[in-house]
């Protein structure tokens, strides 16, 4: 494999790649960098001026901030609670057999592949609409007072609909991993006089561990950048009651103009998907070994 | 035509040195086995000669012309591969017509020559199939097939049986001797099987370590081993070494006796000891014995030979076969 | 594994299966059922799920008020055009990684994947003066080009990996039997890579089609997907649920059929390998 002639077409075959890349990540991420240094207004043009750090200051303190720092986080653990529980939970039975099992694994990924802004306006409009949406009715039925989802319970409303669309992500990984265990494995702790709970805790759990780590992490990246959902349902509010880092950096760019500042947002959002990306990089990194 | 040479070769990856600069003459029409544990180097070194491989120094020659830095496609070699590396996507057909295809052979000459070989290897019948339809000894005799169509100066055999079960690979192993007794050609097969090594071979190369341990006949291997690792490599069980008092007594730092060469007996002998195992195989008996101040030895009696676990037996080494080492582990 | 599973117990979780099953598809169900009601039966109380008067009014309505295919077209043109500049970009470069690795390779391949990692709003407002600048916005040769960049490494993570299962004595085999690098690229690689490329090309185009942040941020009418336009239905006006499930069908329904497909790929597409 390894002979010269071939070494350097390898090089050649690989430029376009690292330097479409290469250029992606440092070019606009530097002027983001740039940026967030200056005051900068789009509404107020030629005034840009350097202000240092005054930027992150503003955003830092800015009490929707902290508002929109607690949302993100309550957007991501709620929603990695949900998807990685259910999943399990899916997973384990999916891999029962019974009859129709395929058909039923088809319906339970189907909510991924819905796009974001269908899944949150199906959900808004005809399921959790406070008067003629379908869960009011069901509300109803039982004799219940109906919910108004976005406006009593804005943020888990929007965890409920994001859990629905990754749940089948986490079903999905976790199932893969649970097939890939070695049947010879559990027969062996079946023979060692092992009952389904201590073959459950002693085996399989261990076995998923792995994926579940890797369902975490990669959820937490994507779901770092939920935006559409947002968007569509509530524009972060009430108030600020769904803003999360993502659409708070979006409001400031795009509705307030400020680019120094939603540059500094920015720049917070990359730190903070950095400390899981670099988790994640180094799990795949170990893989990649073996 | 199928000479090839090897001059000071050296290969390293990186840090580690997997060749350490040999020289190695292989005559036309030999059939040669590289012979050794994983890890010698006998793999690569294959490589290097295919040209799979870029030498870290040294000269590699075919037929007397530096064949060193030309791409393995215009060194007139064909090799057979582990995995058989067949072509998943081509019929039998497709895979024996490739190198000619590449060539650039005209379509009656890939035809007739296809045939040909399907012929020599009994491949007729399954020319339209696809290799994952055949069977491992049929792949096998296909990878074959599409090294001979070539016509080249000489065969490369990278471990082409260790992925057949026992009794398919001795059969392969008789084939692929005929084959070499048919086409007259050039062959270095590499194995780590020295009963392979033994019953194919014109010429063995020990390698160990890489380095050639020592390059000979099979027989003048298995009689005059140089040092302790060819003895102990070739012949079937192990050669017992012995050392310590025993040894010194002939002069020697270890003495080795292959378990051929041991003389049993219910009543005297040189040596005393008490039967650990007996492995009863009807043309043979391996008796591994416990001897009294010397350690376990392996003895092999032809035929059967009533003898239980426990038993207390004598021992006697033949005459003039006893081989004696020196410290460094060479052959005195 | 051979064992008799009793049917008690495969009784109860086929029901349980289903049942579950058909609660979490209930929502799509649900838009598809809507689609076919009249506008006064979406909104009805208590709701009608299957013993309404079916119509096909919305997906007439749908296509004629809104220039609905044009906003398919774009969908279209966008997934698929930046799958296939990122296939031709990522191709070679998965090649050189699988079958002439050196020390770097590695870090190379996680290098790429850490920029798919780089969350979106880090680079939202230079993406947005650029393409205010070079009066790229709501225009499909732009977005197209984003989403190239941001697919890419998943493009080459599985290219990566496909090709990397096919044993490089295979290609070696073909080296030693006569053939150049381009003949072995063109009669045993690529032959051999084809339900790789094309379960990659799947992935791309599904999450393409679905990519929402960039569509809604870099177009607005003209260029918009069908992911920017299905937005358009979040404003009060436009509280049609009828014709919102009309467009909300037709905008999932094939991507839906293409991700059943794709199940697996899914799996070694978004995990970078780090489940198998």
């Amino acid at each position: 494999m390894a002979t010269l002639h071939t070494r350097a077409s390898a090089r050649l075959m690989m430029t376009p790649a690292v330097v479409l890349l290469l250029a992606w990540m440092i070019v606009p991420l530097g002027m983001t960098l740039y940026f967030s240094l200056l005051r900068y207004n789009l509404l107020m043009p030629g005034m840009e001026e350097w202000t240092g750090l005054d930027n992150y200051t503003y955003f830092l303190t800015d009490p929707a901030f902290t508002a929109a720092l607690v949302n993100t986080l309550l957007l991501v653990g709620g929603v990695l609670l949900i998807t990685v529980v259910g999943g399990l939970l899916l997973a384990l039975m999916l891999d029962q057999p019974f009859w129709g099992s395929g058909l039923v694994r088809l319906l339970v990924i189907a909510p991924f592949f819905v796009m974001p802004t269908v899944s949150a306006l199906v959900w808004k409009n005809m399921l959790m609409h406070p008067v003629n949406g379908l869960f009011a009715w069901l509300a109803r039925l039982f004799g219940l007072r109906p919910v108004d989802w976005f406006a009593d319970l804005p943020l888990f409303s929007i965890i409920l609909i994001v859990a629905w669309q990754w749940l089948p992500f986490a079903t999905l990984i976790l199932l893969t991993a649970l097939q890939s265990l070695d049947e010879e494995q559990k027969e062996a702790a079946e023979m060692d006089g092992a009952g389904a709970a201590s073959r459950f805790i002693y085996i399989v759990l261990p076995h998923l561990a792995r994926a579940i780590t890797v369902v975490i992490l990669i959820e937490t990246i994507f779901l770092l950048s939920v935006f559409a959902e947002i968007l569509v349902t509530t524009n972060g509010g009430p108030g600020v009651q769904t803003t999360t880092i993502t659409y708070l950096v979006y409001m400031q760019a795009l509705l307030q103009f400020d680019v120094g500042g939603a540059s500094a947002g920015g720049i917070i959002a990359v730190i903070l998907a950095n400390i899981v990306a670099i988790f994640l990089i180094r799990l795949i990194g170990r893989n990649l070994d073996r | 035509m199928g000479s090839i040479r090897l001059e000071n070769v050296s290969k390293s990856f990186g840090e580690a040195q997997v060749i350490s600069a040999l020289d190695l003459d292989i005559e036309d029409g030999a059939f040669v086995v590289f012979v050794g544990p994983s890890g010698c180097g006998k793999s690569t070194l294959l490589r290097l000669i295919a040209g799979l491989e870029d030498v870290s120094g040294g000269r590699i020659l075919i037929d007397g012309k530096d064949v060193t830095t030309t791409p393995p496609a215009r060194r007139r070699l064909a090799m057979v591969f582990q995995s058989y590396a067949l072509y998943p996507h081509m019929s039998v057909r497709g895979n024996i017509a490739f190198p000619l295809k590449m060539a650039g052979a005209g379509r009656e000459e890939i035809e007739r020559k296809v045939k040909d070989a399907a012929r020599i290897l009994n491949l007729e019948e399954y020319l339209d199939r696809k290799p994952r339809q055949l069977s491992g000894g049929q792949r096998q005799r296909v990878a074959i097939g599409r090294a001979i169509v070539r016509e080249p100066t000489a065969f490369l055999f990278d471990e082409p049986l260790s992925n057949l079960d026992a009794a398919l690979r001795v059969a392969m192993r008789l084939e692929i001797t005929q084959l070499h007794q048919k086409l007259k050609r050039t062959m270095i097969y590499v194995t780590h099987d020295q009963v392979e090594a033994m019953t194919m071979a014109d010429k063995i190369v020990v390698l160990n370590g890489g380095r050639i341990e020592q390059v000979g006949s099979p027989l003048e291997l298995y009689r005059n081993p140089r040092n302790l690792f060819v003895a102990g490599f070739i012949g079937s069980p192990r050669m017992n070494f012995i050392d310590g008092a025993e040894a010194k007594k002939l002069g020697a730092a270890t003495i080795g006796i292959r378990p051929e060469h041991l003389r049993l007996s219910a009543t005297e002998g040189l040596w005393k000891g008490r039967v650990d195992v007996a492995e009863h195989l009807g043309s043979d008996t391996f008796l591994h014995i416990e001897m009294d101040g010397i350690g376990p030895l392996t003895a092999r009696i032809g035929g059967e030979f009533p003898v239980r676990v426990g038993d207390t037996v004598h021992v006697t080494p033949e005459d003039g076969k006893i081989h004696r080492f020196d410290e460094k582990g060479l052959a005195l | 594994m051979a064992r008799a599973i009793s049917t008690r117990r495969k009784v109860t979780f086929t029901i349980l299966g289903w049942t579950i099953g058909f609660l979490i598809f209930f929502p799509v169900l649900w838009t598809v059922l809507t689609s076919f009601k009249t506008e006064g039966t979406a909104i009805a109380t208590p709701p009608q799920f299957l013993f309404f008067d079916w119509t096909m009014e919305n997906y007439v309505a749908v296509q004629n008020r809104s220039n609905y295919m044009r906003h398919m077209s774009n969908s279209i043109v966008i997934s698929v055009g930046s799958t296939l500049i990122g296939l031709l970009v990522a191709i070679p470069a998965a090649w050189a990684m699988a079958f002439s690795p050196t020390k770097r390779t590695k870090d190379v391949l996680l290098w790429m994947l850490s920029t798919k990692m780089l969350p979106a709003v880090g680079v939202l407002v230079p993406i947005y003066l650029i393409f205010r600048d070079w009066s790229l916005l709501d225009g499909l040769a732009g977005l197209t080009a984003v989403l190239t960049l941001i697919n890419l490494p998943i493009i080459v993570w599985m290219l990566y990996t496909y090709f990397r299962e096919i044993p490089g004595e295979i290609l070696e085999a073909a080296r030693m039997d006569g053939a150049s690098l381009a003949k072995e690229i063109v009669y045993v690689l690529t032959p051999m890579a084809v339900p790789g490329i094309a379960s990659t090309m799947l992935l791309n185009i599904i999450l393409a089609w679905n990519e929402a942040f960039w569509s809604l941020n870099l177009t607005a009418s003209r260029a918009a997907p069908l992911t920017a336009f299905i937005a358009a239905y979040s404003s009060p006006e436009g509280l049609f649920w009828a014709k919102l499930s009309a467009a909300s069908t037709l905008a999932i329904a094939p991507i839906l059929v293409l991700g059943w497909f794709a199940q697996r790929q899914l799996v070694r597409g978004l995990t970078f390998g780090a489940v198998k």
